[in-house]
């Protein structure tokens, strides 16, 4: 508790210029605050109210579907067909969890979307960081046109025909590569690099060409060290991008079971049920509820597809918000 | 030091002005000659002790910019001209690294994302993968008109005499018609509830007095962004299923007496889809608009609340106004972007019971092109999509910047 008073009174100190505040100022502010809430009149209690409801429906209509999910997926797999389960599992079981561990697709899959994240990240952000930094140099003789080269690909794209053929024409079809090469540079994530980058002091490289230095020492030695949170932002957005596709192996690799990705086999998964509902009043019901995977199962899949990235983002908060921020307005 | 470094600037601008006049004139003399073989043997040795060389490029960019901003009457082009004079032959050395790091990248660029443009030559032909981009043969415009069936929309014309009963068959009766308006009713739907459902969400957010609430609340709400679209509607599926929570508090409050199925009424497809969007992009959104009104300087409200401004008052006069510039940049961009939201939920919750709502354009690519294998009409389609696309992006960057807004480019 005191760690918090001290940093409540640093950080005021800090934006308002002056000396670190005494105990007392603080119990002043703080009892003035406190007088302020209380003078708030009817309307504003109403507001608060409301506004309270509102935000705690919006977190449970959030969370409950997630979490509702996780009880499912530790129910007995049987039990679980009878529905009713909401917050806790009604008779606690790992089972399903085998289950889907014994699915052959399913753990090809965790591997290579392991994988494909982790090389697709380092790659991507690798290329997408020289070529912002080749782009954010203002002495740089095609800077503007090279940007406007990748600007254009943000609006303008062949569609998915021709890009499927091109890929099929380049052997890019039926390997892993697909993955990782085709999308390795994103102009929106080279855009938000770039604007972090111009925005550090020119001197700095000044300074480093004095000693010496070329473009490339500055790269790695000056310019990367201080873009490590920018870094992390397009990391993130490059890491969720890959673990979340689906697209691309359900296209370009369908025959290829060996280079599925998880997020096809959930969807292969779920799809079975997807389907049969739309069309329930067909004779084959029975012959697809045969094929259809109980829901305890599809329920342990999807956790085990979602945890990973449900456990890291909350930690990369900071690092997504600056990017946003500096991407959505100046890109 | 400092004054051989200014030597060597003095001696580097008389280079300078002396290459211009070179240009300019197509004699030289004796003299000039002399001077200008100094100033080479000067930079040359300057150039080999590399330190001096750079200060002195460095110093001579300075004494360019001073001359800038003291000489307030040159025109814009000569500044240009300046600037562009003020590269010197060592950072262009230099600067060889930075052109074939570049080069790279164009080539990749030209690889993967313009040389598919030249596919779009297949929307034309009757592509067959046997006789390939060279030898299939051109029909022109064969693709679009199948495509479009326009003799249905004059056929409507003819029989009805009215120009929406027309519109209205030619919906009903052409799919990739139909298949237009899914894409724009459901693009403007899904814009238009989470555009409004961010700010809001925003505004309410940055009104909780709390800090742990507000940071638990946010944290809580940007989860769904970073699950797949395969996880979300699979949730939003089990959600609306028989057994899933609203059937329940549906059966709960007797709105329902056995459970309702939601994917098999073609009505229900676009809100459920808007839901899903909103679901999923709310907390996403709402980032951008929390950061601007962060930026919002507190004196203003303080301001606002001398002269008895209450929390609506507050909202109303100084948070709206202060990020309607954020708000009218974004809703440009998606705007923009409307064709392109709306692939993958409609791919992954449709069904055949609601496929005359769910088709989108993507979707029609997808069944003709990958599906029945028919390039040129899956190209037609996207090509279609992409010169839509692009003339709306045009014409609400045009907007934004009559709006006196930052333009996007």
């Amino acid at each position: 508790m005191k760690m918090k008073k001290d940093d409540f009174a640093l950080n005021y100190t800090n934006s308002h210029g002056g000396e670190k505040m005494s105990d007392e100022e603080l119990k002043t502010i703080k009892r003035m605050a406190r007088k302020n809430t209380r003078r708030m009149d009817g309307w504003g209690w109403a507001f608060v109210i409301c506004n309270t409801i509102f935000l705690v429906l919006f977190t449970i209509v959030t969370l409950y579907p997630v979490w509702n999910t996780v009880a499912y997926s530790f129910n007995d797999g049987l039990d679980a067909i009878r529905g009713g389960i909401y917050l806790w599992p009604r008779k606690f079981s790992v089972e399903s969890y085998s289950k889907v561990l014994n699915i052959q697709g399913f753990v090809v899959g965790a591997k290579i979307t392991v994988l494909r994240t982790i090389l697709g990240t380092l790659t991507s952000l690798v290329a997408n960081a020289l070529l912002a930094f080749v782009i954010s140099r203002k002495r740089f003789l095609f800077r503007s046109s090279l940007s406007l080269f990748w600007v254009v690909t943000m609006y303008v794209n062949g569609g998915l025909i021709p890009v499927m053929l091109l890929y099929r024409y380049l052997h890019l079809t039926n390997t892993f590569w697909v993955y990782i090469i085709p999308g390795m540079i994103s102009a929106f994530n080279v855009m938000v690099l770039r604007t972090y980058m111009e925005d550090l002091p020119d001197e700095l490289e000044e300074s480093a060409q004095l000693d010496g230095a070329g473009y490339i020492t500055i790269f790695i030695k000056i310019i990367s060290p201080l873009c490590k949170p920018v870094y992390a932002t397009v990391a993130l957005f490059v890491a969720v991008w890959q673990w979340n596709s689906w697209f691309d192996a359900m296209l370009y690799n369908r025959m290829k079971t060996e280079y599925t990705t998880l997020q096809y086999e959930l969807m292969k998964l779920l799809n079975s049920v997807t389907q049969q509902s739309g069309s329930a009043n067909g004779n084959n019901t029975t012959a697809a509820a045969k094929q259809v995977t109980p829901v305890s199962v599809r329920s342990a899949a999807t956790v085990v597809t979602m945890v990973p990235i449900i456990c890291i983002y909350p930690f990369l908060q900071r690092y997504f918000v600056t990017g946003l921020t500096i991407g959505g307005v100046k890109g | 030091m400092a004054n051989e470094a200014d030597q060597i600037v003095n001696t580097e601008e008389a280079a300078v002005e002396n290459e211009i006049n070179a240009e300019a004139e197509t004699t030289e003399t004796a003299a000039e000659t002399v001077i200008a073989e100094n100033v080479e043997t000067v930079t040359e040795t300057a150039e080999s002790t590399e330190e001096n060389a750079v200060d002195a490029a460095y110093q001579v960019e300075n004494y360019a910019k001073e001359a800038i901003e003291h000489e307030s009457t040159l025109s814009e082009a000569q500044i240009k001209a300046l600037s562009k004079k003020r590269i010197s032959k060592g950072e262009l050395k230099r600067q060889w690294i930075l052109l074939a790091i570049g080069f790279i990248f164009v080539l990749y660029g030209l690889l993967f994302y313009y040389l598919p443009l030249g596919g779009w030559i297949m929307a034309f032909q009757n592509y067959k993968l046997k006789t390939g981009l060279f030898h299939s043969k051109f029909v022109g415009f064969d693709k679009f008109k199948f495509m479009f069936e326009f003799d249905v929309f004059e056929w409507g014309m003819e029989t009805t005499g009215n120009f929406f009963k027309a519109m209205k068959i030619w919906i009903d009766k052409v799919v990739f018609v139909r298949a237009i308006r899914n894409t724009l009713g459901m693009g403007i739907l899904n814009l238009a509830t989470t555009f409004i459902m961010a700010i809001v969400f925003a505004i309410l957010l940055n009104e909780v007095k709390n800090k742990l609430g507000k940071r638990l609340v946010q944290t809580i709400s940007y989860l769904p962004h970073f699950l797949s679209w395969i996880i979300v509607c699979g949730i939003v599926h089990d959600s609306l299923s028989g057994t899933g929570i609203v059937n329940e508090l549906l059966r709960l409050f007797h709105i329902v007496d056995d459970s309702y199925n939601f994917f098999a009424h073609p009505g229900w497809f676009w809100p459920i889809v808007a839901f899903a969007n909103v679901w999923k992009e709310t907390g996403w959104n709402a980032i951008i608009y929390l950061a601007a009104i962060t930026a919002i300087d507190p004196s203003l409200y303080e301001a606002a609340e001398i002269d008895g401004a209450g929390r609506w008052g507050k909202i109303r006069y100084i948070t709206l106004p202060s990020i309607a510039p954020t708000i009218v940049i974004l809703l440009v961009m998606n705007l923009g972007n409307l064709l392109n939201c709306g692939f993958e939920v409609q791919y992954l919750l449709g069904n055949g019971l609601v496929q005359d709502v769910a088709q989108t354009i993507d979707i029609y690519v997808l069944n003709w092109g990958v599906g029945q294998m028919d390039y040129s009409l899956g190209t037609a389609a996207g090509i279609f999509k992409s010169v839509v696309a692009i003339i709306l992006i045009l014409i609400f960057n045009t907007v934004a910047k009559k709006l006196g807004q930052e333009s996007l480019f």
